[in-house]
């Protein structure tokens, strides 16, 4: 109630008139990560046109959830402006740490029908589906792949793979074939330097292992609940298939990653493949405007693909919609903030920042693809993103799947079987505890 | 007569106040200059201890402003209690403990009986013993990181060099039990000088008349290290034991960072399980039962402890 009140005011003041605000500074909280570079760019414009002026808090990705949602938790007024990450949408709309905009979207003519579906679901509504939105969809993202464009092409490793599988060396169409192919690679020989097959996420503090595993787990099939909302998971999240995906994801862990590769997350698996010690990588979409540029390993030497299909087409999502944080004495010049974000001419000059702008404007637009070498492949991603739990006690729903993987996957106790029953079982508790089962 | 400072303030004090300060008893004087720590104990100590003994009994959720918040009794002490995980993490605590203490202990003792027979270059051998000490445990998990690198760390290389073993065949932050004793490893490399040094003032301390009589009842040096050096000594040991016992059950950053507690639960530690479960899952209510216990354990342990470190003393 008390959100949608101050939503309703705040949106009586946009509508009256921009100019009508005092001139403030307002504070973006963010990820420090590259994007969040061109954020503050971009943000020169608003500046200009606004008045106000923009002060940014980016805090590294292991910290970020830990940081803020103790920001928000606290009623801090450090932020006024939050780019949340999308499973925090549960908790910020029922804890009120977010102001809901639907009178403010539909004041100023801010229409959810312009952004991708699947990004306003994922990073705007709670409950999920509803048209109730807590966020503006910022950054599109998800979990993506990239390999060394040069040595795939390269005629002497080409014909080392046929003979050595009887197959041509290609993007993988499957995540078997990823498989064979990181496994062709482990400990081979390139260039007087012995190079590994594949980084993938393995990291235990934060959330890596799970984006990492769920890439597999989504493409074997895996499913939270038999029926969503039901909170029915039994034969859903222990399933034969989600079983089989996670025994794939321990063997791509154990035959082809470098050594030492067990608490490996988004900055690790950028160092392996920019070092050269890897063939393939995974990583988030948001880092390929970097890494295409990077002078030693981007340009002609890389590419791209999307995570590969094994029984469906899946990816794991990432990216995040932008919040007015209910604490923050400025809501309505963060509400200008977000309404001169919404236009399609700043979302254009976003995408071209290196932003993943989730607007149909850019998205939509019949020569995006040809925009950059990995903009065919995000569309395809985002057309099958899967999410995490986006629930109000999504923390202690992930913290217990990262100890079950982690536990499973790098230490090797257990089966996935167990790991999985293991997993259900913490997930019911969760569940019991939140009065949901 | 000179004029003192004290008479000139005398003088110029107000006799009204003059007088009221002079009705004031000792122990009223000493109670004013208590109050403020007594106050500042009780705010910051005590209050919030019996909050969290209250908070205990509840199931309440700091990010859950809105929720109502039950008495649940001794639910949470039973889960936790009774939970073979929370079990895991304090046998992991325990014997992180124990083997940093009993190498901590050896090592520095041994340091502390070489640094004390006085040589040249012993202030220097000294202070470069105790530099780790004054690192910060960010730091030093930092660095340690990077010596246990298998491809780049200079462990491994020198596992290599030695054994043939090819040093990116293993890990030592990684699966296969090493993870536990390389956290031991930094722990002893960082603490052992702190011990080091308090040793150092217990052998220190002992008069040399005490050796010179007992070269004079011809006991060796074997029999004096054993009946004269370790007895006047342990009381010293005995308390650096105390700190580093309390200081390592606490232990939290330095692990964070070698190995998050994993791999899988492999170095989870009690307090940073704790950390997970009330900053990151934020169960106020489970938490603040976590803490009660590990709080009755360390100061039931810590108590023991100290009664045995005063029979010593008194010896």
């Amino acid at each position: 109630m008390k959100s949608r009140y101050l939503g309703a005011s705040a949106a009586v003041a946009i509508a009256a008139g921009a100019g009508s605000v005092q001139a403030e500074t307002l504070t973006l909280c963010w990820a420090a990560w590259d994007p969040a570079n061109a954020l503050v760019e971009l943000s020169k414009d608003f500046e200009a046109q606004s008045g106000h002026s923009m002060r940014f808090e980016f805090v590294p990705w292991p910290n970020f959830a830990d940081r803020m949602l103790n920001e928000l938790n606290s009623g801090g007024k450090l932020c006024d402006l939050l780019i949340g990450d999308s499973q925090w949408i549960g908790g910020g709309a029922e804890n009120g740490h977010y102001v809901k905009l639907n009178d403010f979207f539909d004041a100023n003519g801010i229409s959810m029908d312009d952004f991708m579906p699947a990004t306003v679901y994922a990073y705007s509504t709670w409950p999920k589906g509803t048209p109730n939105y807590y966020a503006l969809p910022a950054m599109g993202d998800a979990n993506g792949w990239f390999y060394r464009k040069d040595w795939f092409t390269d005629p002497e490793i080409m014909a080392a793979y046929k003979e050595a599988t009887g197959e041509e060396l290609r993007e993988p169409q499957s995540q078997r074939e990823l498989m064979q192919i990181a496994k062709f690679f482990q400990g081979r020989e390139i260039d007087g330097k012995t190079v590994y097959g594949v980084s993938i996420f393995t990291e235990r503090g934060s959330e890596g292992i799970t984006m990492g595993a769920t890439g597999a787990l989504y493409a074997w099939g895996f499913k939270y609940e038999n029926t969503p909302g039901s909170y029915d998971m039994e034969g859903a999240v222990n399933s034969p298939e989600a079983v089989e995906a996670l025994e794939f994801y321990k063997e791509l862990y154990e035959c082809c990653t470098p050594p030492g590769y067990d608490n490996a997350y988004m900055e690790q698996s950028l160092d392996a493949f920019k070092s050269g010690q890897v063939a393939m990588a995974m990583n988030w979409f948001a880092f390929f405007p970097g890494l295409y540029a990077d002078p030693n390993t981007g340009g002609d030497k890389i590419d791209f693909f999307v995570n590969p299909p094994q029984n469906v087409a899946a990816s794991t999502l990432g990216g995040q919609g932008i919040s007015v944080v209910s604490y923050s004495d400025k809501q309505d010049a963060a509400l200008e903030y977000i309404k001169w974000f919404a236009q399609p001419e700043v979302q254009k000059k976003w995408w071209s920042m290196g932003g993943y702008s989730c607007h149909m404007s850019v998205l939509g637009d019949p020569g995006f693809a040809d925009t950059a070498p990995f903009a065919a492949d995000f569309l395809v991603a985002m057309e099958g993103v899967r999410d995490f739990w986006q629930e109000p006690a999504y923390a202690s729903l992930l913290l217990a799947m990262q100890e079950r993987l982690h536990n499973y996957v790098v230490a090797g106790q257990g089966t996935a079987q167990e790991a999985l029953d293991g997993l259900i079982a913490d997930w019911t508790e969760i569940f019991e505890d939140e009065g949901k089962l | 007569m000179t004029d003192t400072p004290a008479d000139r303030l005398a003088r110029a004090t107000p006799p009204a106040i003059a007088r009221r300060v002079r009705g004031l008893g000792d122990r009223a004087i000493a109670w004013i200059f208590v109050a403020p720590t007594i106050f500042l104990l009780l705010a910051i100590n005590i209050f919030p201890l019996i909050w969290t003994v209250r908070l205990s009994f509840t199931n309440f959720a700091a990010n859950r402003p809105g929720r109502e918040v039950e008495w649940v009794g001794l639910r949470n002490y039973e889960r936790i209690l009774t939970d073979e995980r929370i079990w895991a993490n304090m046998q992991t605590t325990a014997h992180f403990l124990f083997w940093t203490l009993f190498f901590q202990v050896v090592i520095g003792f041994a340091l502390a009986w070489l640094i004390n027979r006085r040589f040249r270059g012993n202030d220097l051998a000294t202070t470069l013993i105790v530099l780790p000490m004054m690192l910060s445990p960010a730091v030093v998990g930092n660095f340690w990181t990077f010596l246990y690198q298998p491809q780049i760390g200079l462990i491994n290389y020198t596992v290599e060099l030695f054994t043939g073993i090819p040093a990116s065949s293993f890990s030592m932050l990684g699966p296969g039990g090493l993870a536990k004793w390389s956290i031991i490893i930094v722990d002893t490399w960082m603490w052992t000088p702190f011990v080091m040094l308090i040793c150092l003032a217990g052998l220190r301390s002992i008069p040399d008349y005490i050796y010179e009589a007992a070269e004079i009842d011809r006991a060796s040096k074997w029999r004096q290290f054993w009946t004269l050096t370790v007895p006047m000594v342990l009381p010293f040991l005995m308390l650096a034991v105390l700190f580093r016992g309390i200081e390592n059950f606490k232990m939290f950053d330095m692990v964070v960072l070698l190995t998050g507690g994993g791999p899988g639960n492999e170095t989870l530690l009690a307090s940073i399980d704790l950390k997970r479960e009330a900053f990151e899952k934020w169960r106020t209510g489970y938490s603040s039962a976590y803490a009660i216990i590990l709080f009755v354990t360390v100061f039931g342990l810590a108590s023991i402890y100290v009664k045995a470190l005063n029979r010593v003393r008194e010896r």
